[in-house]
């Protein structure tokens, strides 16, 4: 499903952000991605979501040469990816439907359909009843739990989730993270960046870790 | 059978993707209305400045539209008119024009006697009671001339002119409507001045909603961020930008030609009051309804062109983060 080979990356102000960083990621397969701040977990789930491109090395998605993609085609294959964020990025003037939505209108998909999917993401995520609601009105957790719903509405291959579990206490942490576990099962590919070490061992994944830009197990 | 069904369930695809497209469409026609009308005031001082822009070019406009119907009507000639010395009388006036008739150069004469230029003077200056007050006649004898050349041959007519000048009885030659020719000429450059001006305020236009846009999508980034990380193309994120655009040329077409009707109505008072004066039938030119059809369309055209280019360069350089 993903697939890494020698990728590295060097921003324009010369610092190495990834050296030589290979591995991959199988169909239906969870892990998670540690390192301290600054080791580059950011850099890595960049140039899979296509916001960055690498410098050297080869980024494989689903398949596909992603590593220099046209502009052009970035946004049609983003939309086999769902991204998740440790500050949600909501759309706090849309209502939560609005927000779970954005996904599935941008693919040009109808009214009903919309309306269906948007209903089963919110129901998966618990939150089912408050799609007239405004994401500031909604506590972190629910907020978090909106993120997901958009993340999985459009049926991704593919979740990365950039510390997702940052802003929410450990009960919340370990029922997104059940979340997770749920969507593997159904063979969606989960990338998780985090740095809750107690949670990665509790849980018992896969985990690649990356220092000073070096993956040092995969 | 299966294969029929599949190929029905692309075309349904198909449909239903259009249908949404449509749907976008709509929506953003009409969301990018909605959200002119959240922000009143910042929405009407740019359309206030865009309607003064092109209220501006469409006022020269029909300023001038307005004076090239009053001289349009006006022909150009060479007619000349003789005015004779006081001492010559109405008889030898008329010797005169008849011996001038037989001059090969000339097309047409036409003498007009002291008496009769009262005449017609008294009945159409509307001076009539006042000339009534006048002891003497003091209009000259003058003979209208037609010269065989028209207008193009201007040292002919200087010729002629000279010829005319050396009589004794004539004490000088004026040609008549050669002010026209000269207003013509002044008007074929205010034609063109109006044509600079529209296109320099058409740039306004132009650089004045591009300017707005690109103000509204700073202020929405984050909204063009994340449309783009879920799978958004560009012409899916310009397009309720492109429809702002094109509602602030639309409505400040709509109110420059507000504005320019209310200022028509404005002078057409004392304009009507100035034309009976000249005892002329003037009628003040309004925008016609294709010029406003016009003008509605070049606004709306205008400030999509700007929003579009500044939309086409910016939205490749906002990147997520």
């Amino acid at each position: 499903m993903l697939r890494f080979e020698h990728v590295c990356k060097r921003y324009p102000d010369a610092s190495d952000a990834l050296i030589d960083v290979s591995f991959r990621l199988e169909r239906g397969e969870m892990a998670f991605l540690t390192g301290r701040s600054g080791a580059g977990k950011s850099t890595l789930l960049k140039l899979i979501a296509m916001m960055e491109q690498c410098s050297r090395g080869n980024v494989m998605l689903d398949g596909k040469d992603i590593t220099r993609i046209s502009e052009r085609k970035i946004p049609y294959l983003r939309r086999n990816l769902g991204l998740i964020f440790q500050d949600y990025k909501l759309l706090n003037d849309r209502t939560v439907f609005d927000n779970v939505a954005l996904p599935l209108i941008v693919s040009g998909y109808s009214h009903q359909d919309i309306s269906r999917r948007v209903r089963a993401a919110l129901n998966k995520v618990s939150l089912l009843g408050k799609e007239r609601k405004y994401p500031l009105s909604l506590s972190g957790g629910e907020q978090q739990r909106v993120g997901i719903a958009r993340a999985i509405v459009n049926k991704p291959k593919m979740i990365l989730a950039d510390e997702p579990t940052g802003n929410l206490d450990p009960d919340l942490s370990s029922e997104v993270m059940h979340m997770f576990e749920q969507f593997m099962q159904v063979g969606v590919t989960v990338l998780i960046a985090t740095h809750d070490i107690e949670l990665i061992q509790r849980l018992g994944h896969r985990v690649l870790t990356l220092d000073n830009g070096r993956m040092l197990a995969s | 059978m299966k294969r029929q069904t599949r190929r029905k369930r692309t075309s349904e695809r198909l449909l239903e993707i259009f249908q949404a497209y449509l749907l976008n469409h709509a929506h953003g026609l009409f969301s990018s209305l909605g959200r002119l009308s959240r922000a009143p005031v910042t929405s009407s001082m740019t359309i206030l400045v865009l309607a003064v822009a092109i209220a501006l070019a469409g006022c020269f406009y029909i300023v001038v539209a307005n004076i090239q119907q009053l001289t349009g009507n006006l022909q150009a000639s060479n007619q000349m008119s003789l005015f004779l010395k006081d001492h010559v009388n109405e008889s030898a006036g008329q010797k005169l024009a008849d011996e001038l008739a037989q001059h090969q150069r000339i097309e047409n004469i036409k003498f007009i006697g002291k008496k009769q230029a009262m005449e017609e003077f008294k009945a159409n200056s509307g001076f009539g009671e006042a000339l009534n007050a006048l002891e003497s006649n003091p209009l000259p004898n003058v003979i209208q001339v037609l010269p065989k050349d028209v207008l193009d041959n201007r040292e002919a007519l200087d010729a002629l002119m000279a010829e005319f000048k050396q009589m004794p009885q004539v004490d000088f030659v004026q040609v008549d409507m050669q002010w026209v020719e000269r207003l013509q000429a002044i008007m074929r450059i205010a034609g063109r001045g109006v044509t600079l001006v529209g296109v320099l305020l058409g740039f306004a236009v132009t650089f004045i909603t591009g300017n707005t846009i690109r103000l509204e999508l700073h202020n929405r980034q984050d909204e063009v961020f994340i449309s783009k990380l879920v799978g958004a193309t560009h012409a899916f994120i310009q397009r309720p930008f492109l429809y702002t655009g094109f509602w602030l040329g639309f409505i400040a077409g709509f109110s420059a030609w507000l504005i320019i009707t209310v200022m028509l109505l404005i002078v057409e008072t004392p304009v009507e009051k100035l034309s009976g004066l000249y005892n002329s039938s003037f009628q003040l030119l309004y925008l016609s309804f294709s010029e406003f059809i016009l003008l509605l369309m070049m606004a709306s055209g205008l400030a999509v062109l700007g929003s579009w280019a500044v939309l086409h360069y910016q939205l490749r350089q906002l990147k997520p983060q």
